[in-house]
C-alpha cells in the first residue's frame, strides 16, 4: 500500500516536471516566433516602405524610356550591392512619368528596354511588354509592375522598398494605376 | 605489436561494447543474388553525401556568407587560397552526382519493387531525402552569391507569392526581408549549413536503420508475389537457405562503386573544374541571363512553355500532387508482383518521365522561347535575300533590321527563334495578312502598329513579300481577283496577287 502511495507520488511529480517544461517552453516559444516572423511582422506595418529619389527631371529627355537606380531604403549592415536597385523611367511628357520595376511581372527577371522596337524584353522566359508597360506577349500575365511617383521642385520620388512579386500585395499597390490595356 | 593493438581493442570494446553489435551487422545474411551492380547506389549516394560534408566543412573556412562578402570569398576561394578552387569543384561536382545517384537509385528502387511491404517507410523517408537533396541543391546554388543566384532567389520568391493568401508572407520569409539582400543569403546559408544537413543525418540514420532491420530487398523473380501474411517468413527461409554474409560477400562490390564515384567526381572537378561564380550579384547589372544550374533546367523550360493561365496552377498544384504520389506509392501497391518484368506501366511511368525531364533539360539548353536580345544588331540580313529587289522592298529589309524583328524570327538560320522562320513567310501569308500581323501582332507576337509609320509598314511588308523560295509563288488572296472582277474594278490593283 506505502509503495504504491510512493510511486504515484513519483508519478505526480513527473507529470508536473513536464507540465513546468511545457510551460517554460511556451513561453520561451512566443520571443522564437517572433524573432521568427519579424521580416513579415514589419512588413506589415509598411515599415519598409518610402519615398526615395531617383534624380532631377532633367535627367530624363521627354518620350523617351531610361534605366535609373536607386538605393532601397531598408538597408542592413551586410547588403553590399544588392540594396542598390534599377528602375525603368519613361517620361510621357511634361512632369507625367511612368517608372517601371525592372522585375519582370512573370518571375522577377530583368527586363531590358529596346527603343527601336519600342518593347521591353525579358531574357528568361521571353516575356515581352510595350512602351507603357502593359503586356505584349509571352508568359507574364500582366504588364510590368508601376512605382507611385511625385515630382516636387524638379525631383522624382519614387515610392519604394519591397521586391515586386506576382502574388503580393505589394504588387497591387504598385500596380494600383494600371497601364492602359493595349 | 599486434598484441599491443589487439589489447587496446579490448580495452575501448569493454567500454564501448560496440565490437559485437558491429559484427553481427556486418555479416548479416543478404539474399546472395542482391549481391549486384544493380545495388550499389544507395551506399554510393552515402559516400557522396560523406564528401559533401568534408568539402562543405572544407569551404565554410573561408567561404563569407554575407551580401557584401560571398562573392569576393568565393574568388578567393577560386584564385587565391590553395586548391580551393578545387575544392570548390568537388563540392559543386559531388552536388551535381548526389542528385544524380539518388535518382537513380530511386528508380532501381521503384523498378524492383523495393518499396512494397514491408519497406513502405524506408521508401516515404527516401521521398523526405530526395526532396532535401534538392533543397541542397538550390540552397547551394544561392550561397554561390552571383547573378544567376541573385535572380533565382528573385524567381523563386516569385512563384512564392503565387500561393493564395499565404503568399506574401512566405516571400518576406524566405528573404528575410523587403528585397533580396543580406538577410536572404545568411537565411539560405542556414538552411544549407545547419538545418536541412542536420534532417538528412538524421534520415539517411533512419533510412539505413530500416534496410538493417528488415534486410535488403530480395532480387525480384517474375510470379512472386508479396503477400503481407507470408513476406517476413518468406525472406528469412530466403536468406537462411540462399544466403551470404553482406561483408565480404556483397560489400566489395559498394566498395569498388564508391571509389569509382569519388574518382569520377575528383576527375570532372579536375577537368571541368568549380561552377562560377559568375557575375557580381549587383541588381543595377541588368546586362545578364539567368539560367538555373542542371537539375533545375527542367523547370526553367516548363516556366516558359506553359501557357500562362496554367503556371500558377501547376506550379502550386504540381509539386503537391508529385510528392503525395511518391508518398502514397507503397500504399496503393503495397503487395503483389516486384518485378519490372511484370510492371510494364511502371516501366513505362519511368521511361516518360525520364524523356519528359530529358527534353525539357535539353530545351533549357539552348532557350529558344527567349528573344535573342543582340540578334539584331549582331546579324546583318544576308545578301541573298538582297538581290535584284527594289528600293522599296531594300528599305524594308533595313525596317527588318532596326526593328530588332531578328531577336524573335531567324533569316538564313541566324536570329532568334521565339516567333517562325521567316525565310518563306510570303508563302504562307498573303500582303493582306502580313499587314494584319505585323500592326496588330497576335498568336504571342507583340503588335507593331504604334512603333511603325505607315511608309515604315509598307517597306517592311513588301520586303517580306519577297521571302519565298525561287520555284515558289508567293500566297495570295484568291477571292481578291473575283471580287475585284465582279465589281469591275481597274485590273491594275489586282497586281500583287496576279503574278505567276
Amino acid at each position: 500500500m506505502s509503495n504504491e502511495n510512493t510511486f504515484s507520488r513519483r508519478g505526480f511529480f513527473m507529470k508536473m516536471g513536464i507540465l513546468f517544461n511545457g510551460l517554460v517552453a511556451t513561453a520561451l516559444a512566443v520571443p522564437i516566433v517572433r524573432f521568427i516572423l519579424s521580416s513579415v511582422t514589419r512588413g506589415r506595418a509598411n515599415a519598409y516602405l518610402s519615398w526615395v529619389p531617383l534624380g532631377p527631371v532633367s535627367k530624363f529627355p521627354e518620350g523617351e524610356t531610361r534605366l535609373a537606380t536607386f538605393r532601397n531604403p531598408y538597408v542592413m549592415p551586410t547588403d553590399g550591392k544588392t540594396v542598390d536597385t534599377a528602375c525603368w523611367v519613361r517620361r510621357v511628357e511634361g512632369d507625367q512619368f511612368q517608372i517601371f520595376a525592372i522585375n519582370c511581372a512573370h518571375l522577377g527577371c530583368p527586363v531590358r528596354w529596346f527603343p527601336q522596337s519600342g518593347l521591353f524584353m525579358c531574357p528568361c522566359h521571353g516575356g515581352a511588354y510595350y512602351r507603357d508597360g502593359s503586356r505584349a506577349s509571352g508568359p507574364p500575365e500582366r504588364g510590368l509592375f508601376e512605382y507611385p511617383y511625385k515630382v516636387q521642385n524638379g525631383l522624382i520620388t519614387i515610392e519604394a522598398g519591397e521586391l515586386p512579386t506576382p502574388g503580393a500585395p505589394t504588387a497591387a499597390l504598385v500596380g494600383r494605376k494600371p497601364p492602359c490595356a493595349a | 605489436m599486434r598484441r599491443l593493438i589487439t589489447q587496446v581493442g579490448e580495452w575501448f570494446d569493454r567500454r564501448l561494447q560496440l565490437a559485437a553489435p558491429i559484427r553481427e551487422v556486418s555479416e548479416h545474411p543478404v539474399p546472395r543474388n542482391t549481391a549486384s551492380w544493380w545495388y550499389v547506389f544507395g551506399s554510393a549516394a552515402l559516400v557522396v553525401f560523406l564528401l559533401q560534408l568534408v568539402t562543405g566543412i572544407l569551404l565554410a573556412m573561408i567561404y563569407v556568407p554575407s551580401a557584401s562578402e560571398a562573392w569576393s570569398s568565393l574568388q578567393a576561394l577560386n584564385h587565391d587560397v590553395t586548391l580551393g578552387w578545387f575544392i570548390r569543384a568537388l563540392h559543386g561536382w559531388g552536388s551535381n552526382f548526389m542528385v544524380a545517384i539518388v535518382l537513380i537509385h530511386m528508380v532501381q528502387v521503384f523498378l524492383f519493387g523495393a518499396y512494397k511491404f514491408p519497406r513502405e517507410l524506408t521508401w516515404i523517408v527516401g521521398v523526405f531525402l530526395l526532396l532535401m537533396t534538392l533543397g541542397m541543391a538550390f540552397s547551394g546554388q544561392v550561397l554561390r552569391f552571383d547573378q544567376d543566384a541573385y535572380w533565382g532567389l528573385g524567381i523563386g520568391a516569385s512563384i512564392a507569392s503565387r500561393v493564395p493568401i499565404v503568399g506574401p508572407v512566405i516571400v518576406k520569409l524566405m528573404l528575410g526581408g523587403p528585397i533580396i539582400a543580406g538577410a536572404t543569403l545568411s537565411r539560405f546559408f542556414t538552411l544549407h549549413v545547419f538545418v536541412i544537413p542536420g534532417m538528412l543525418i538524421g534520415f539517411v540514420g533512419l533510412h539505413l536503420l530500416m534496410v538493417l532491420k528488415l534486410g535488403i530487398n530480395e532480387w525480384p523473380m517474375p510470379g512472386r508475389l508479396v503477400k503481407k501474411a507470408t513476406y517476413a517468413t518468406e525472406y528469412h527461409e530466403l536468406t537462411k537457405k540462399d544466403g551470404a554474409p553482406f561483408v565480404p560477400y556483397a560489400v566489395w562490390k559498394d566498395l569498388f562503386f564508391a571509389a569509382f564515384i569519388l574518382l569520377a567526381v575528383a576527375a570532372c572537378a579536375l577537368y571541368f573544374g568549380p561552377f562560377g561564380p559568375t557575375g557580381r550579384p549587383d541588381p543595377t547589372i541588368i546586362q545578364t541571363a539567368p539560367k538555373p544550374d542542371y537539375f533545375f533546367l527542367w523547370l526553367y523550360a516548363l516556366l516558359s512553355l506553359l501557357p500562362p493561365s496554367m503556371e500558377t496552377p501547376a506550379l502550386l498544384i504540381g509539386p503537391v500532387v508529385a510528392i503525395m504520389a511518391l508518398l502514397l506509392l507503397p500504399f496503393l501497391s503495397g503487395e503483389g508482383e516486384k518485378s519490372w518484368r511484370r510492371r510494364p506501366i511502371a516501366v513505362l511511368t519511368v521511361l516518360l518521365i525520364a524523356v519528359t525531364l530529358g527534353t525539357f533539360t535539353h530545351l533549357a539548353g539552348f532557350t529558344p522561347w527567349s528573344p535573342h536580345m543582340n540578334a539584331w544588331s549582331g546579324d546583318p540580313v544576308p545578301q541573298k535575300f538582297l538581290h535584284g529587289t527594289t528600293a522599296l522592298e531594300r528599305q524594308g529589309a533595313l525596317v527588318f533590321q532596326v526593328k530588332q524583328c531578328r531577336n524573335c524570327h531567324s533569316l538564313g538560320d541566324a536570329g532568334g527563334q521565339r516567333g517562325p522562320a521567316l525565310d518563306s513567310v510570303a508563302v504562307r501569308l498573303t500582303q493582306g495578312q502580313l499587314i494584319r500581323q505585323v500592326i496588330q501582332g497576335g498568336g504571342n507576337m507583340p503588335a507593331y502598329g504604334k512603333n511603325l509609320s505607315p511608309a515604315e509598314t509598307t517597306a517592311l511588308v513588301a520586303f517580306l513579300q519577297t521571302l519565298h523560295p525561287a520555284g515558289q509563288a508567293p500566297a495570295r488572296d484568291a477571292s481578291r481577283a473575283v471580287a475585284f472582277e465582279g465589281s469591275g474594278e481597274n485590273s491594275s490593283a489586282v497586281r500583287p496577287s496576279s503574278r505567276p
